[in-house]
């Protein structure tokens, strides 16, 4: 499906975290973040920097260096210390073309915004949730952002940008022991350490189980199954805009926003 | 005459070149990596080592034992009293007569190199083999009739120049292919690096009766892990491959090449051997790796084995069965240097195939391959009342639950194996959530990283506890546990327990008269080794004596004991599951059939699901805790198992009414 798309001039940041598996709750390579590395990898393999904030001596980190990695820059702040001051800052000194993240990490606040902080610090436009990157073109790149049930939309998008790399992109390589543990972990200190006293503040505590509504099949046929799995959401009631003056398209969001009493 | 002056000539110039030969291969051996051997002792070991052991294997062909020892022996004779009567000249008539008895013992040996030569199986290489026979009976008559007149039998002159010079041809002959081609490459060389192997050999506790068969840990440090190129195995890893006779036993024996997956053994070696010697594999006269052409792998000491040479898929195909090491009568050790080049492929490259890169994530994080919660794994045993070691600290048995414990099928076993040690009151307990999988899986996958964390935290639990003995249902954790944990003790500290199998334990209690046992009814019951508790292990015996107890007379099959052919599921060959034309699994079932089995007995969790993979109809599969299990009558209800013998009785009789 993808042959060797490379873009060797390409400067590509890819952020990692530290990961949490689900069942051992032990540190791991987290799921997004090992693809958004995948994906710097095939798409430029000499432009890729994979670039991490926190602790320098994180040894969990390696799993991503063990996918062929010789380095991995570090900026070194405190446990408590907030991520995206200490990234934005740094990444507005390298000026890549393209800002590679996970969805959400995979442990502590999870909150999934580090790319729209990141993106609203460094003033660049966000993609969320890419399945790949099709080709980059006279400073615009052609993306697919992955959507529920195995939907794409195709979207273009000016270089330089943020995106979240989603679960759909391709798997992330096998991390290998050899390379992981010679990687050199670069640490450089962080120049904005911000202390989230928020953060300080909280206790963290397994999340209760939420019971699970009963799952209830009304297909009756295997046919049926395949099209509740497959068939796009219904949501009715949409209104598609496109090509018309963007204060339109805006007031027509505002307006739906008051409808439905998001915003009063 | 000119054989007179002329024969020491060509003596003295055949050993020369075969000197310059050996001195040239030694110095590709040595290109290896260091690795420590005593060579005097190994040396002196050498004659013994070469006598019993590995005449031993060799034995187990009687024709080829017997034609060996013939030629072999007669040409070693001869060799030594042809230096001392045509090279240093000793005239003396009883060493001439000596001479020529021996020249006649090989002549008779060559016979019979030659009979078997005529219709050579398949396993067998031909090329230069096929040239062999030939040029042994050269030598033995050329030798003879030249030496007939130091004999005294013929006169000095007798035949003139012309037999002089047909005699010359065939001395020439005779010398080219077992003096001069033993140090250059021929086949005779595995006379000479034969001999070194066995002398110098990586695991020498398999002489003398012993077994070695734990793999050698990885040094976890090194700038390299694992074999990429041929100079990365040790030196006398490469002296082993030079051994090689290409007599195809591994071939005939070997799962994956019977099944049509790329591998065959022999090829493997012989590629060795074209690595650490540098050329291609064109001049290869035997079977070819299953779908691979021969004559298109090139390779060299210092060039990347799987970039080639070797395809990744060859090394994948080995199921670590050892069937090939148990059989090959050079004592090469192939699951070794192949489990070596996996380590490479997996340690450095990432290149796992197909589910190899998810169990190996699995094993990291969760400790079992299949990534469950490792906080349940006591859940098979939630009806069982197990104690806990971390309850009761010290306890004569440790019952080594391993992976099962998350699998259905697997989990029937353990329990029948749980309700045999509670009938005979045996003091156990369990690990519970402290254990981890034994890292069987991940040190063949060749993630040697892995399997060293998981051994060593598993050291650390068990080293909490008193206990006498560890028993497991499963043969590779029985493995692990038994010859490749010791290795990863901390320094000054060495495990103080036994391990046993199942299959051993119970027939310990069996024969100390813990157990009741009613008789087995039922049909034909064959029994399927498992490799990791036979050829790893040497335990043939206990499930035999075990299944005679409860009055099963075993329909042996012809690949059993030490030849049993492998499930198809060691070496984490279902995980990398290679094509091939046919399923190892299937084939083995079909041989189970032959016997007229309606019953496979089996004492491995991992043979019990490749078989039972296989489709139905097919003999039924059970462990024999199992079987034990449900032979069992229990000691505080003696009557029910009465009661239940009657009921079958009568329902038999009904069965005969109805049928009346």
């Amino acid at each position: 499906m993808q042959p060797d798309k490379k873009f060797p001039d390409l400067r590509i940041k890819a952020l990692i975290s530290v990961g949490k598996h689900p069942g051992s709750g032990r540190a791991r390579r987290a799921e997004t973040d090992a693809r958004a590395v995948e994906m710097g990898l095939k798409l430029a393999p000499k432009g890729l920097e994979v670039l991490h904030a926190g602790n320098p001596e994180e040894d969990s980190l390696r799993a991503y260096a063990g996918m062929g990695l010789q380095k991995l820059r570090i900026i070194a702040q405190g446990d408590n210390a907030d991520a995206v001051p200490a990234l934005s800052q740094y990444l507005r000194g390298e000026t890549p073309d393209i800002v590679l993240t996970g969805v959400r990490a995979e442990s502590g606040e999870s909150s999934g915004m580090v790319p729209y902080l990141l993106g609203e610090a460094l003033g660049w436009p966000v993609v969320t949730r890419l399945a790949e990157i099709v080709a980059i073109e006279n400073g615009q790149a052609e993306v697919l952002q992955a959507l529920p049930r195995g939907q794409r939309r195709s979207l273009k998008v000016p270089l330089p940008f943020v995106a979240s790399v989603d679960m759909a992109a391709e798997a992330p390589r096998q991390s290998a022991f050899g390379p992981a543990s010679r990687a050199e972990l670069a640490a450089v200190n962080a120049q904005a350490e911000v202390t989230d006293a928020v953060k300080a503040g909280w206790s963290e505590a397994p999340a209760r189980k939420r019971p699970k509504r009963l799952k209830v099949v009304k297909a009756k046929t295997a046919a049926d199954r395949f099209k509740a799995a497959t068939a796009k959401s219904s949501g009715d009631g949409g209104k598609v805009l496109r090509d018309q003056p963007a204060t339109e398209m805006a007031q027509a969001v505002f307006d739906l926003l008051l409808e439905e009493g998001v915003i009063r | 005459m000119i054989l007179d002056w002329l024969l020491p000539v060509l003596l003295s110039v055949a050993l020369l070149l075969a000197v310059a030969g050996m001195l040239k291969r030694i110095s590709l051996w040595r290109a290896g990596q260091p690795e420590k051997v005593n060579l005097f002792s190994g040396l002196m070991a050498m004659p013994r080592r070469y006598l019993v052991d590995l005449h031993h294997v060799v034995e187990r062909d009687k024709y080829m034992s017997k034609t060996h020892v013939a030629t072999a022996g007669g040409f070693v004779l001869s060799m030594v009293l042809i230096l001392a009567v045509h090279l240093f000249g000793v005239e003396s008539r009883w060493l001439s007569y000596a001479l020529l008895g021996a020249l006649v013992l090989m002549f008779v040996g060559a016979l019979f190199v030659f009979k078997r030569r005529l219709n050579p199986p398949s396993r067998l290489s031909k090329g230069p083999w096929m040239r062999l026979p030939k040029s042994l009976l050269m030598f033995a008559v050329s030798f003879f009739i030249a030496t007939l007149p130091a004999a005294g039998i013929l006169p000095e002159n007798f035949g003139g120049w012309v037999l002089a010079v047909v005699l010359a041809a065939g001395i020439v002959w005779g010398l080219g292919e077992l003096v001069f081609g033993m140090g250059w490459g021929g086949p005779m060389k595995h006379a000479f690096a034969g001999s070194l192997h066995l002398a110098f050999h990586r695991r020498p506790e398999r002489f003398g009766g012993g077994r070695s068969t734990g793999l050698k840990a990885v040094d976890l440090t090194a700038s390299k892990l694992g074999v990429e190129k041929p100079t990365d195995f040790k030196w006398n890893q490469l002296l082993g491959f030079d051994a090689c006779v290409q007599c195809g036993k591994c071939e005939a024996m070997c799962p994956a090449f019977a099944a049509g997956q790329p591998l065959n053994p022999k090829k493997l070696i012989q590629d060795m051997v074209v690595g650490l010697a540098g050329g291609s594999d064109a001049k290869f006269a035997g079977s070819p790796y299953p779908g691979i052409e021969v004559g298109k792998a090139e390779g060299g000491p210092n060039k990347t084995i799987t970039e080639g040479l070797v395809s990744p898929d060859t090394l994948w195909s080995c199921t670590t069965c050892r069937a090939c090491v148990e059989e090959c009568p050079m004592m090469i050790e192939h699951v070794d240097a192949i489990v070596d080049m996996r380590r490479f492929l997996t340690l450095e490259k990432g290149n796992t195939p197909n589910k190899g890169a998810e169990v190996l994530d699995n094993l990291i994080a969760t400790d079992n391959p299949n990534g469950f919660n490792p906080g349940s794994r006591m859940n098979w045993a939630a009806d069982q009342n197990l104690r806990v070691l971390k309850d009761v600290k010290e306890v004569d048995v440790v019952f080594w639950v391993s992976d099962g414990a998350f699998d259905m099928r697997s989990q029937r076993i353990l329990r029948a194996f749980v309700k045999v040690l509670k009938a005979a009151n045996v003091d156990f307990a369990v690990l519970g959530d402290e254990e981890r999988d034994s890292g069987d899986v991940a040190r063949r996958l060749g993630d040697d990283a892995t399997f060293q964390s998981l051994a060593k935290r598993n050291i650390a639990a068990l080293s909490q506890y008193k206990f006498n003995r560890i028993v497991t249902t499963d043969p590779h954790a029985f493995h692990c546990l038994k010859n490749e944990y010791p290795e990863l003790y901390p320094a000054g500290q060495k495990p103080d327990y036994d391990v046993l199998h199942h299959t051993t334990f119970i027939n310990e209690l069996v024969k100390a008269g813990l157990l009741n046992l009613e008789e087995f009814k039922g049909g034909t019951v064959t029994y399927h080794d498992p490799c990791y508790l036979g050829r790893y292990n040497g335990e043939y015996d206990s499930p035999r004596e075990l299944l005679g107890e409860l009055g099963i007379k075993l329909a042996e099959m012809e690949r059993s004991g030490f030849r049993s052919r492998c499930c198809g599921g060691g070496g984490g060959a279902p995980i990398t599951d290679i094509p091939g034309e046919r399923r190892i699994a299937d084939m083995r079932m079909a041989e189970i059939k032959e016997v007229g089995a309606e019953l496979v007995a089996v004492g491995c969790q991992q043979c019990t699901a490749m078989l039972e993979g296989v489709v139905e109809p097919r003999a039924e599969v059970k462990d024999i805790a199992e079987l034990v299990a449900d032979a069992l009558i229990e000691d505080d209800a003696p009557v029910s198992g009465k009661q239940s013998a009657n009921k079958s009785a009568a329902k038999q009789k009904q069965a005969g009414e109805v049928a009346v």
